[in-house]
């Protein structure tokens, strides 16, 4: 562990990293098993399976961006969980909404 | 036909993958894990979660505020030198000429300032241009302008374009002749024959014929003074005041001066979602533009 504190993990990132790892891998392995094919959606351009995700990817990270400088972080709700309760940050509505734009990327674009 | 697939050759670019990972992918990790943390050195690290992207897309707050006209003033500059560059390029390559000794005379001296390295342009217009030893500046001073861009916003935001113009129009311009050079002649002799103007087979013709090593032109011009950072640090140091620090020069402010490292990675991140987003509409919209005139000509084809 030494050798990489520089990189500063923390679990919430690991746990992000693994995520984002674990979708490039399902989105190889479809590739694979079943080969992309371009279609023509409401863009107007062609794109493939990987394209869609890209943007699904970009669309996310561009949500909670303006999430945070627009609505902010605050927190919505406290679950019952350990003694000061879970705190949950409003910026989880982005991440449903990145979810949500997602879906229609990858049946529209 | 039968054809033999191997996969096995995706292993020669594993020494690719390797150094890719090494010197790109790992230190990207690394700058969102920062982005999300507070340090002190020596590899201690405090959880912030994204208190930084807060502050930064707050313009109230000093490091928003910052970053916010730091933005704004450098989509500004890289407006103002493609409204500059991208016209005169074509001037310049449309006065070029098609054959003969010019022509490799006219090359090499275009290509000139594109081989000087940045820091190197940065010093040549930062004595250029001052009042006491510079030709440029004294000369302007002498005619009785009040020329200085180290107390001057105007003066310094004049230089830095200036500097960018001399710098990079060479390139717009060898692009937009590469592409002129490309037209065949039987379309200029159709004008000729049709005896369109001037004007007119800059628009039917030349301009049309352009438009990909535009687009090329333009996507290039774009990423490069998005990114400026070595010219207008060696020129003006980003001031006076704060008036030409860029993204990038207020990037290396907050990392290197400050040693925020928190906060510089959630800049850098923010930075770098906006490169990727233009990027990928230049390159769409590039890529694209050629296949639906393919489209168009299929379909007069057909007809």
């Amino acid at each position: 562990m030494e050798n990489i504190a520089w990189m500063a993990w923390t679990l919430p990132t690991a746990i992000f990293f693994v995520l984002l790892a674990m979708t490039l891998a399902v989105m190889t392995l479809l590739a694979i098993y079943y080969p992309e094919a371009e279609r023509v959606g409401v863009l107007r351009i062609p794109t493939t399976r990987g394209d869609r995700l890209f943007l699904s990817l970009i669309m996310t990270a561009a949500i909670h961006l303006l999430w945070i400088g627009l609505v902010g972080t605050d927190t919505i709700a406290t679950l019952p969980i350990g003694e000061e309760g879970f705190e949950i940050s409003s910026l989880w509505l982005a991440t449903v909404i990145s979810l949500v734009s997602a879906v229609v990327i990858f049946r529209n674009v | 036909m039968d054809k033999t697939i191997n996969q096995k050759a995706w292993f020669l670019v594993l020494p690719v993958f390797l150094v890719v990972a090494f010197s790109a992918v790992l230190p990207l990790m690394t700058v969102v894990n920062y982005s999300m943390q507070d340090t002190f050195g020596n590899n201690q690290f405090f959880w912030n979660g994204v208190g930084w992207f807060k502050e930064l897309l707050d313009p109230t707050t000093d490091l928003g505020g910052r970053f916010l006209a730091s933005l704004w003033r450098n989509l500004f500059f890289s407006a103002v030198i493609l409204a500059i560059e991208v016209p005169l390029g074509i001037v310049v390559a449309l006065s070029m000429p098609r054959q003969g000794f010019s022509v490799a005379v006219c090359l090499v001296i275009l290509a000139l300032p594109l081989l000087i390295p940045w820091n190197v342009v940065g010093t040549i217009w930062q004595i250029f241009g001052r009042p006491d030893i510079g030709l440029m500046g004294y000369v302007l001073n002498s005619l009785g302008l009040n020329y200085n861009y180290v107390s001057n916003d105007l003066d310094a935001w004049a230089t830095v374009i200036v500097m960018d113009v001399w710098h990079w129009t060479s390139l717009v311009a060898l692009l937009c002749y590469a592409g002129l050079k490309s037209i065949p002649d039987a379309y200029y002799q159709a004008a000729q024959i049709d005896g369109a103007s001037r004007w007119a087979v800059f628009k039917a013709i030349q301009l049309p014929k352009m438009n990909r090593v535009l687009l090329i032109a333009v996507l290039l011009r774009f990423m490069d003074s998005f990114m400026i950072y070595t010219e207008p640090f060696v020129v003006t140091g980003g001031g006076p005041g704060n008036s030409t620090t860029f993204v990038s020069i207020e990037l290396v402010k907050i990392a290197l001066g400050q040693f925020d490292l928190g906060k510089a990675a959630a800049l850098s991140l923010v930075y770098n979602l906006i490169i990727i987003i233009v990027c990928w509409i230049f390159y769409t919209v590039m890529t694209n533009a050629g296949v639906q005139r393919r489209v168009v000509v299929d379909k007069k084809g057909v007809k």
